[in-house]
């Protein structure tokens, strides 16, 4: 069977992309884990978390019926801390640093408290935040991802008018377009924006696209400042013969074809090779055979102890029944009448270590194939080289060069987030985008 | 294996859990299950004037997720008619004849009232008596229960009544409210009760509505002052019953201990402490009847790693080592250690001696993890660290001594060491 789409019947759909980490059922469930909470001093969940949000204190606020509170807590330091309550790779994070992990316990659910909080302040549109009177200042943000819209709220709540141009239909950037849809549905990343809209301030312009529909000499001009962020797009291709074929995909545009539309459209093969191991290569590897794939290999040309995805995320490939095949690499592609069927891989080994401290595969001269319909590519993702380097920003292959505030080498530009760093975390962003914001307070008063 | 059986006065039971007057003893269905679930007695709610109760009658305080750590109630003595609980108590009796059976009584004011009460019990074959002296609530108005209870006088004179009709030992209960349990206590023993029992409720407020602005329990918009009980106020109560212990009136006669008792340990501290019989309420009607299975086994675990054969091998044991301040070693002194193995860095050790002690640990940030270790010569041993630990003999308290001799606080005095020097 080839490519093809409506492998499942609707219950299966709905089933197979159902909440992958369910929320609280109710108040005392809640309660049960918010009271197990230590409230550590100086505590390293709140050390390990890029946006530094003070989880003992939302946590006890939990458990003193303070939501509210609890809520604000949390908003204030990430004010995507919904989103990140289901993205986050909390086990390196948060929870992999809970003080229990020491003792050998389950460690405290921060991303499910988190979540129980934030949901509750989403759906009763609680306005934590109130805008500071208006500094007749106005900034430019240039994409409304994670970091796009830290900033813009930061930057609002002080009383400047935030544009922000987003170049797809829908704010929340790889939140709503690049991310597993059973870690978050497109519809809670759109509740999530208008939330975080809500605050006032912040008029977000959808299909404008820097370099097409605008340029930064003309935001320059017209804004006070200017905050990019808009992320990483492309994805890296394989640089491999037979790379043209039918059925070779991007998991970046697999993953979006998901999300954007519904799931019984997105074509999926009977034999799937997913190139990568990191977080997007299993995003796009589990919802392959959540699409109905029969068959789903990861291939990964170094071995698990170099992986970036987390062992949480290798499980639930595992869990999910896709096969992983170490020490890997993609050397050919064969098809017939110009549809994919063979990936020919080279048996790697590991060398010494590369530039990232990890050992560096070369190749055994050995080579197996593996019998395919469709070969989705998941091995990074490069940043938007031609517009960065168009708009004269300094940068190190594509991506953004900026000082420790996020200012860049045009006066009254800031970047942050993956047009930075090449691709993190959402969390990440979201801090990028508070220091961005900072820093742009700093520039204008 | 122990024998955990006791003899309060002569009323025997095959082990020291009674259950103490209150809901669960106030009919035969509730008793029997109580004695088929294995409770060595019980104390059968208290019988007395005509009343009428109201709803709702209970309140509880909650602590971190922990139901019910202290519970309040505002219901009255027994609302059944007088003559079907005597009927129901001597059924139970001969149902179960190895079980204690002592009725509490609350009469009206009046020589003729009590005698005629302690006739009619009398008649059931009940064990003993317990004189209500301590109820706070309800009664109290009408001149019963605390009042009673909180006036030695007062007491002396019931109790002195009750002595002259009764012919089976006789418990007086003691109030809580009150400065000092030991003035009544003595006025009963004076008076010739065979023993005394405590103790009861103490007066409280357990909590607010903080949407009606009503305290708790409510009763149709308003509430009242309720009688406060379960694991909150076993320390006030171990300190009551060891003044009782150490007074040389009143530690005469047995006591059956009460207040927060929900385990076996907590009846062997009040054992340790003088009593030969604990009460249970509040645990019982957390998680009913069955309880008591733990309580027995333990105690008699307990009782064999000791070396112990009977209960009055341990009873009363921990009362000499209760002094005085002033009679305190002064030079006995520990510092507290950290197992650096153990700990899990949660900072709680610090903040608590930062914020609330003496600032005697020491920190060095670490990413994730800070190190936090011990300024010997700052930590007065005061014991905060550890207490808060949350891990097992991860702090402990090593003893460091300022000098050989025991050096209490008169001769400390008289020696004109230095003072105020920390």
């Amino acid at each position: 069977m080839p490519i093809k789409n409506n492998r499942l019947t609707a219950e299966q759909y709905e089933q197979n992309f159902s909440d992958i980490h369910p929320p609280f059922d109710s108040r005392e469930s809640a309660l049960v884990e918010a009271n197990r909470c230590l409230f550590c001093y100086d505590a390293p969940c709140t050390k390990s978390c890029p946006t530094s949000i003070n989880i003992p204190k939302f946590i006890k606020q939990i458990t003193t019926d303070n939501v509210k509170g609890s809520a604000h807590t949390i908003f204030v330091s990430n004010i995507m801390g919904a989103g990140c309550s289901r993205v986050c790779p909390v086990e390196k994070l948060c929870e992999g640093a809970c003080v229990f992990n020491l003792l050998e316990e389950p460690p405290i659910p921060i991303a499910r408290l988190q979540r129980y909080s934030t949901e509750m302040a989403m759906e009763k549109k609680w306005q934590l935040f109130e805008r500071k009177p208006a500094t007749g200042k106005k900034v430019a943000i240039v994409g409304a991802g994670p970091a796009g819209l830290s900033c813009a709220h930061v930057l609002s709540r002080e009383g400047i008018d935030v544009t922000v141009y987003e170049k797809e239909s829908r704010g929340g950037g790889l939140m709503t377009y690049g991310i597993a849809a059973y870690k978050v549905t497109p519809r809670f990343c759109e509740d999530e924006v208008n939330y975080i809209t809500s605050l006032g301030g912040i008029h977000i312009k959808y299909n404008q696209e820097l370099g097409k529909d605008l340029t930064l000499a003309e935001l320059k001009n017209n804004y006070d400042a200017v905050f990019l962020g808009f992320g990483v797009g492309l994805a890296r291709q394989l640089d491999i013969p037979g790379e043209e074929l039918g059925g070779v995909v991007d998991a970046i545009k697999f993953i979006y074809d998901i999300r954007a539309g519904a799931y019984q459209q997105v074509p999926v093969g009977d034999r799937v090779a997913v190139i990568g191991m990191g977080m997007t290569a299993i995003d796009a590897a589990t919802q392959a055979k959540r699409l109905g794939a029969k068959d789903v290999t990861l291939v990964y040309r170094r071995t698990q102890e170099e992986m970036p995805c987390t062992e949480a995320e290798l499980d639930l490939a595992k869990l999910d029944g896709c096969r992983v095949i170490w020490l890997a690499a993609p050397a050919m592609l064969k098809g017939e009448h110009g549809k994919v069927t063979q990936l020919v891989c080279s048996l790697m080994q590991l060398g010494e270590p590369d530039t990232s401290g990890r050992r560096y595969p070369v190749a055994t001269g050995e080579q197996f194939i593996l019998e395919v319909d469709m070969v989705i590519k998941a091995a990074g993702q490069i940043p938007f080289s031609e517009l960065v380097t168009a708009s004269q920003l300094e940068n190190t292959y594509g991506k953004v060069v900026v000082q420790t505030n996020g200012a860049t080498n045009i006066a009254g530009v800031f970047a942050g987030g993956d047009c930075v760093n090449g691709g993190k975390e959402v969390v990440d962003a979201v801090q990028a985008g508070k220091i961005g914001a900072g820093a742009i307070l700093e520039y204008l008063f | 294996m122990a024998d955990i059986s006791a003899n309060f006065l002569g009323i025997k039971s095959p082990n020291p859990f009674w259950l103490a007057s209150a809901p669960p003893t106030d009919k035969k269905i509730n008793v029997l299950r109580a004695f088929e679930a294995g409770w060595g007695g019980v104390v059968w709610k208290t019988l007395g004037s005509q009343v009428k109760n109201v709803s709702s009658r209970y309140s509880a305080l909650h602590y971190n997720g922990s139901k019910v750590m202290g519970f309040n109630n505002i219901e009255l003595i027994s609302d059944r008619p007088l003559e079907l609980n005597l009927r129901e108590i001597k059924e139970c009796i001969k149902l179960f004849p190895d079980r204690a059976m002592i009725v509490s009584l609350m009469a009206d004011n009046t020589r003729e009232k009590w005698h005629e009460l302690i006739a009619q019990v009398e008649d059931t074959g009940a064990h003993g008596l317990e004189l209500n002296f301590g109820c706070p609530h309800g009664m109290t108005e009408r001149g019963m229960g605390a009042v009673v209870g909180q006036d030695p006088e007062i007491a002396r004179l019931v109790v002195e009544w009750v002595m002259e009709k009764a012919t089976i030992p006789v418990i007086t209960k003691l109030t809580p409210n009150v400065h000092s349990v030991v003035p009544t206590g003595k006025a009963a023993v004076e008076a010739g009760t065979n023993a005394l029992s405590l103790i009861n409720t103490i007066q409280s407020v357990t909590g607010i509505d903080l949407d009606t602005f009503v305290p708790n329990p409510y009763v149709a918009g308003k509430s009242v002052f309720g009688g406060y009980c379960g694991p909150a106020v076993k320390p006030i109560a171990l300190k009551m019953l060891a003044t009782i212990s150490q007074d040389p009136v009143t530690s005469k006669v047995p006591v059956s201990g009460i207040g927060g008792v929900s385990t076996w340990k907590d009846a062997a501290e009040f054992m340790l402490l003088g009593a030969t019989t604990v009460q249970v309420c509040t645990a019982a009607m957390k998680h009913g009847f069955r309880i008591v299975e733990d309580m027995c086994e333990g105690l008699n675990n307990w009782m064999d790693e000791k070396g112990f054969r009977t209960i009055n091998d341990f009873i009363g044991r921990s009362v000499p080592h209760l002094t005085q301040w002033e009679e305190l070693d002064i030079n006995y002194h520990i510092v507290a250690n950290i197992d650096q193995e153990k700990c899990i860095h949660c900072g709680l050790c610090y903040i608590a001696c930062e914020d609330g002690s003496h600032q005697s640990i020491g920190l060095q940030y670490g990413n994730p993890y800070n190190t936090y270790t011990i300024k010997e010569e700052e930590c007065v041993g005061c014991n905060l660290c550890m207490l808060i630990c949350p891990v097992d003999n991860c702090i402990t308290m090593v003893e460091q001594r300022k000098g050989p001799d025991y050096v209490n606080w008169k001769e400390y005095q008289a020696r004109g060491l230095p003072l105020n020097d920390h």
